[in-house]
């Protein structure tokens, strides 16, 4: 083993980065049994608010809660704002990347992109080439996922373009923290996250299609209360004033949207919908679901509704397209990539197959098209049986399989038990694209692996979340000393140093039934 | 407001008031049953308690018994009986978690603690004390609920529909208790059963409250064709039918108003409460009490599908 990985607190010369004294002051001097008692006040917080997420095949699953950390992780301005330029451009790529390959499809004409990546997808609607989409913003809501490996290394480890979840885990996180510890807000310059919901109503709100009469209507489309994610549908219907709708409320006249309601009928503008594309509309798609609207896809092609994400998004978010984000950056905007990929070898070029099949013990192996932690192979981590398993996959479908080098996730001081310990990290900022402009609120949802050394952060196998915090504090406590303070470079980003092997991260983003 | 969520809200108070019916029945039956056998009783009070939830064939479908453990089982924790208070709690509570942001944190508050504490409660062996301790938890609950949508909710549709849910099921509940229960409430004239009648009498009132009542209303001993008055027609009592139907008037006049448009609901509560309004209990006992609120089971049915009709579909 090397060095221990990068610590977000201790992991600087004297001992605790500037960000983190007082935060570690507070650390120091607190009693463990008030931190214990905290954090159970938190869970019965939680519970009591209903805050849960189902696990699917596990009983009882309607009423797990994710475990909470009152630890916060803390982000220096500084660092925060070379993150938001970054996420922003990439978020930019990626909705010309869908534009174009709807569209003119110049990327593939271009060979920058293989078409097979893009036609072969899975997620690819071919129903959606040639379709105006407002503003031609395909992703208005994503949520991107980003690990640290070092003090200066950001990467992007996933691009959730579909219908990523956690921004009500965001929120719920601050307002405990902040009923908690209520000093520890008024020691700090904590930038608010507060303003997500109004700034996703605006979004969706800016994207209403032009034959919109009057204020749009917005409503949220859940696929109902047996989803993973339900009480964040409820959550963000509530936070943005609009209806909570299911498929069953809906239906489509003359190409038009509507919802039932006491008073009869009323007309829909934008469709904020949690609901994967294959459930949509089972005229269009699967027909054998329930979930959807007959004839949403046929109002949605006459220009009449907006959806949010777009149909066909998924295509953007695919591991294998992920390798090609750089190029893709590059050829849209002109612009090097302000946030790294993480090195992937593609398996399905040969060369890249040949050297996985040697590597496979120090490499994570993912799906393609796999998401919430299953289907992969933590090489470091797994048997012999189980590695020859998937050189056997492999072997058989190079091209469903990417690969990676295990890296050093970052750490940061969780209360596990009895104390205080590193536990590895994750985040997950949410980035808004209206007609205007990109929105992100500083800060985002923060996984953690509660388990010693382990480094799934999946809510779904068992990780926990942090509230984060943006120090917004110019003066100190953003750079290490000698250091101007102020928005890092964005050429300091480019130095990215590979550390030794410890894990691997994974990505969540619960699947919608 | 979305047909659905007024349907939701609408079952959600359906479902918290058939919970606090049902045990108000199995506390009545309880009493009852606990009674000296000198008082002569030979009627399986048990088993009435199912009739009056209209659960008696569901009832012979799953036991072969009439125990007393197997109708606690049947009316407090069978999740194959739709109205044991289980399956109320549980449909209550899901109904609210699908209205989430329709109700008021309060509301959700009581439904939500109300399905957790109810775990807490062995569904087999309850001892005596145990029963009494679920009954009350119940009835409690249900005034929890009740309090929390009187004191928190918005004076709008939401909190009407809520409402309606509420006082049909009332209506519904008052009248199947009595029906169950109508041969021992003979008109004036008839003769007077012994005791075990009198303690029919009042464990009809106090299965809804109202010993209390009745004789602030009559001042005088029990005599059953009162109890039939007081329960179905005077307005002053909350759990009357004719009480049920006042309100069930008004708030769907209030949604009418509030939408600028009256319909068939209005029409068939406002004929309902008329006709209650207009009858007197020698009337009630020559048309035959079985006869009357059966009449009033079918108007019951009747409203909730032209409400359903008008407004949750």
């Amino acid at each position: 083993m090397v060095d221990a990985p990068f610590d977000e607190m201790t992991s600087a010369g004297n001992g605790c980065r500037p960000a983190y004294n007082l935060v570690k002051a507070w650390l120091d001097t607190l009693d463990p049994e008030i931190l214990k008692q905290r954090s159970h006040e938190a869970e019965l917080l939680f519970r009591r608010i209903g805050i849960t997420f189902a696990v699917y095949g596990q009983a009882e699953a309607e009423e797990r809660i994710i475990p909470f950390d009152v630890v916060p992780r803390v982000l220096t301005i500084g660092e925060w704002q070379r993150l938001s330029e970054g996420l922003t451009q990439r978020v930019r790529a990626l909705n010309a990347f869908l534009a174009d390959i709807y569209g003119q499809a110049e990327i593939l004409k271009a060979g920058i992109v293989p078409s097979d990546l893009v036609y072969q997808n899975p997620y690819f609607r071919p129903e959606m080439i040639g379709l105006k989409v407002p503003r031609s913003i395909y992703v208005p809501i994503s949520g991107i996922d980003i690990v640290r490996v070092d003090s200066e290394t950001f990467y992007v480890l996933e691009d959730n373009a579909r219908t990523p979840s956690g921004v009500s885990y965001m929120l719920e996180n601050r307002e405990v923290m902040m009923r908690l510890f209520p000093d520890l807000f008024s020691e700090h310059r904590i930038a608010p996250v507060e303003n997500y919901p109004d700034e996703l109503l605006q979004t969706l709100r800016s994207l209403a299609p032009p034959t919109t009469r009057g204020e749009p209507t917005v409503v949220l489309l859940s696929p109902g209360q047996f989803n993973s994610a339900y009480y964040e549908h409820t959550f963000l219907a509530d936070r943005l004033g609009i209806e909570l709708v299911e498929g069953r409320d809906l239906f489509v006249r003359d190409n038009t949207v509507f919802m039932r309601t006491t008073q009869g009928p009323k007309r829909v503008d934008v469709i904020y919908r949690r609901l994967d594309d294959e459930f949509l509309d089972p005229l269009a798609f699967r027909p054998d679901s329930v979930l959807g609207v007959p004839g949403l896809m046929a109002a949605y092609r006459a220009g009449n509704v907006t959806l949010a994400n777009a149909v066909g998004t998924g295509v953007a978010d695919d591991k294998a397209i992920y390798t090609y984000m750089p190029e893709i950056v590059r050829f849209y905007l002109g612009q090097e990539p302000i946030l790294k990929n993480v090195p992937t070898w593609r398996c399905r070029e040969p060369d890249h197959l040949a050297y996985v099949l040697d590597h496979l013990e120090e490499l994570v192996v993912k799906e393609v098209s796999g998401s919430g932690g299953y289907g992969m192979l933590v090489g470091p981590k797994a048997d012999k049986e189980q590695i020859e398993t998937f050189r056997e996959k492999l072997k058989a479908k190079p091209d469903d399989f990417i690969a990676q080098p295990t890296l050093a996730l970052s750490t940061c001081p969780t209360f596990v038990g009895e104390g205080i310990a590193p536990r590895h990290v994750d985040l997950r900022p949410f980035v808004l694209s209206g007609a205007d402009q990109v929105r992100i609120v500083p800060g985002g949802l923060t996984r953690v692996a509660l388990r010693e050394g382990s480094l799934v952060v999946n809510s779904s196998q068992g990780g926990g979340t942090k509230d984060t915090w943006v120090l917004d504090d110019p003066t100190g406590a953003d750079a290490p000393p000698g250091t101007p303070s102020g928005p890092a470079e964005v050429s300091s980003v480019q130095s990215q140093t590979q550390t030794g092997p410890s894990g691997q991260s994974q990505s969540q983003s619960q699947g919608q039934s | 407001m979305l047909a659905r969520t007024a349907n939701n809200l609408f079952w959600l108070a359906r479902y918290v008031e058939r919970a606090e019916n049902t045990a108000r029945i199995l506390d009545a039956a309880a009493r009852l049953s606990a009674l000296p056998a000198g008082y002569g009783g030979t009627s399986n009070e048990w088993m009435s308690a199912v009739s009056a939830t209209g659960g008696l064939s569901l009832y012979k479908e799953l036991y072969d018994d009439e125990s007393h453990r197997s109708v606690i089982d049947f009316l407090a924790f069978s999740p194959h009986n739709p109205s044991s208070i289980r399956s109320c709690i549980e449909a209550g509570r899901s109904n609210a978690r699908a209205v989430r942001t329709a109700i008021t944190a309060e509301m959700w508050d009581s439904i939500n603690g109300a399905w957790l504490e109810l775990k807490q409660f062995p569904a087999e062996g309850l001892t005596r004390p145990r029963l009494n301790e679920l009954l009350s938890f119940v009835k409690e609950s249900s005034l929890r609920f009740d309090g929390s949508a009187y004191r928190t909710m918005l004076r709008n549709d939401a909190y009407y529909f809520t409402r309606l849910g509420s006082y049909l099921e009332r209506s519904d509940a008052t009248a199947r208790i009595l029906d169950v229960k109508y041969h021992v409430l003979l008109p004036e004239g008839q003769p007077v059963g012994g005791s075990l009648d009198y303690f029919q009498w009042s464990s009809i009132l106090r299965s809804v409250s109202a010993l209390t009542a009745y004789n602030w209303v009559y001042r005088q001993n029990l005599r059953p064709w009162l109890v039939a008055d007081l329960l179905i027609l005077k307005r002053e009592m909350p759990r009357s039918l004719a009480s049920a139907y006042e309100n069930l008037t008004r708030f769907l006049d209030e949604i009418a108003r509030d939408y600028g448009r009256q319909g068939t609901s209005q029409r068939l509560a406002r004929s309902t409460f008329a006709r209650l309004q207009n009858s007197d209990i020698d009337s009630v006992f020559s048309e035959g009490l079985h006869e009357f609120l059966l009449s009033i089971i079918a108007e019951n049915n009747r409203l909730g599908g032209a409400i359903a009709e008008q407004y949750l579909s």
